[in-house]
């Protein structure tokens, strides 16, 4: 079974249905310990990131225990934003640290903030997060922080400036866009990482 | 390179889409989850579901509705019409909508925006401005277009992305329903004056009417019936158009 953690940043059934529409079940933890069932986890989320301080030491613990033994992880938006040290939206709330880096707010200036709609994925290099999705295809954004372009870095999407719009890292992945808005292209990533539980 | 989004608008009233000219004399044009359908497979953007009676008949929007479009759908989907507390609003999400958008309640009540926004987040929430030239002023109107709301346009705009909306969706009018242009000049002064996007509303007739919207509009959006209802234009063949006058779109 995989987790999808509800920590009410926003609504989960779209996410769910977008799974169901693939043939995967999936389960929300109501404690922490819960987690020690689940064959991988997938942190959604849209808005503050302040909203994952509802994620506490116990979560953060066991979410990292099940990465640990090597279960796959897809953060999603926001659940992608806190794959990483930590966000200026939020600057003394840490995130899980899984990847290097802190996510910061797109400078505006000739572009609007928040980034809202159809943009396109820029492939930096093939990973399994994207396999079968075509270099350039668009996929569905809405958010004002991004989190920085590193060597984790699958694909970048540009807005003002480019930022990381796929990472992954072994097993664990993350997507800035949202996968159960992008159509079929966010259906094939959703099924790649299906493919990546055991 | 951020597309421009063509969203297909389903006004929807006893479960059946119909569309209307200046808001008035409806006529039934077809099943929902059908057009839902179809369009998402031509390649739209987004799409929105408007239960446009249901202010002035004080009914709700249609959850069943909402949910036999959401079914197969995996593109955002807004939905308006009637809602106008965060009750209203949660039953209209549960049901698979990603967006509400509110129009009358917005603006007799401005903190709902803010409510919603701390709930589902700034991205979840739509206000819908209804605006008409009155001199050299757009005056807002509510209630589906019959009662004045006694502000202006562009003031509303500000006001509510300050209160927290996450985009405006701006409908002229003196354009609705009459396929001579959308208001590139009402839209350009809104989007102008907020940050966030501006779905232009109102008037589509011909596949230049999307360009002016997005280079003299600088709209963000463009949002359309009728023109897409009886398969005068399909949305694909509009966003070939549009590729060819050099408006980034996804195709």
């Amino acid at each position: 079974m995989i987790a999808l953690i509800d920590y009410k940043a926003g609504n989960l059934t779209s996410v769910r249905k977008a799974f169901g529409a693939l043939g995967a079940e999936l389960f929300t933890p109501e404690r922490a310990d819960d987690l020690a069932t689940a064959d991988a986890i997938v942190v959604p989320g849209v808005g503050h990131f302040a909203t994952t301080k509802t994620l506490g030491p116990e979560w953060i613990e066991a979410i990292l225990a099940r990465v640990g033994e090597g279960r796959p992880l897809l953060g999603i938006c926001l659940g992608m934003q806190w794959l990483f040290e930590g966000s200026e939206e939020s600057p003394d709330l840490p995130g899980l640290g899984l990847l290097n880096g802190r996510c910061y707010r797109l400078p505006s200036g000739e572009v609007k903030i928040p980034h809202v709609g159809w943009n396109s994925l820029d492939f930096q290099h093939e990973n399994s997060i994207v396999d079968k999705v075509e270099d350039h295809a668009q996929v569905y954004f809405t958010h004002s922080y991004v989190a920085p372009v590193t060597g984790d870095t699958v694909a970048v999407t540009t807005h003002g400036e480019p930022f990381a719009s796929v990472v992954q890292r072994g097993h664990v992945a993350g997507v800035q866009f949202h996968p159960e808005k992008s159509g079929d292209v966010g259906l094939q990533v959703l099924r790649n990482f299906l493919s990546m539980v055991a | 390179m951020l597309s421009k989004r063509i969203i297909a608008c389903l006004d929807v009233r006893d479960g059946q889409v119909v569309k209307g000219i200046n808001f008035e004399g409806l006529r039934a044009a077809g099943d929902p989850a059908e057009l839902a359908r179809r369009y998402n497979a031509e390649g739209v953007d987004e799409l929105v579901i408007l239960d446009i009676t249901a202010t002035l008949e004080r009914r709700r929007a249609l959850a069943d509705t909402i949910r036999a479009v959401a079914r197969e759908l995996f593109i955002p989907l807004a939905v308006g019409g009637g809602i106008r507390t965060e009750a209203d609003a949660a039953a209209a999400v549960d049901a698979g909508a990603d967006k509400v958008s509110l129009n009358t309640a917005a603006l007799s009540n401005p903190l709902l925006i803010t409510t919603l926004a701390e709930r589902y987040g700034s991205q979840a929430v739509l206000v819908a401005i209804d605006a008409k030239w009155e001199g050299d002023r757009a005056a807002v109107y509510v209630r589906s277009g019959s009662t004045p709301g006694h502000r202006d346009a562009v003031d509303w705009a500000k006001e509510a992305e300050d209160r927290g909306a996450g985009e405006i969706l701006l409908t002229s009018i003196d354009r609705d329903g009459t396929k001579i242009g959308f208001d590139c000049r009402l839209t350009a002064a809104v989007s102008q004056a907020v940050s966030i996007p501006v779905i232009a509303s109102g008037g589509a007739g011909t596949l230049d009417h999307f360009s002016e919207v997005f280079t003299a509009g600088r709209a963000d959006a463009a949002l359309a019936a009728s023109i897409f209802h009886y398969a005068e234009t399909s949305v694909r063949s509009l966003k070939q158009h549009l590729r060819l006058h050099g408006i980034p779109v996804r195709l």
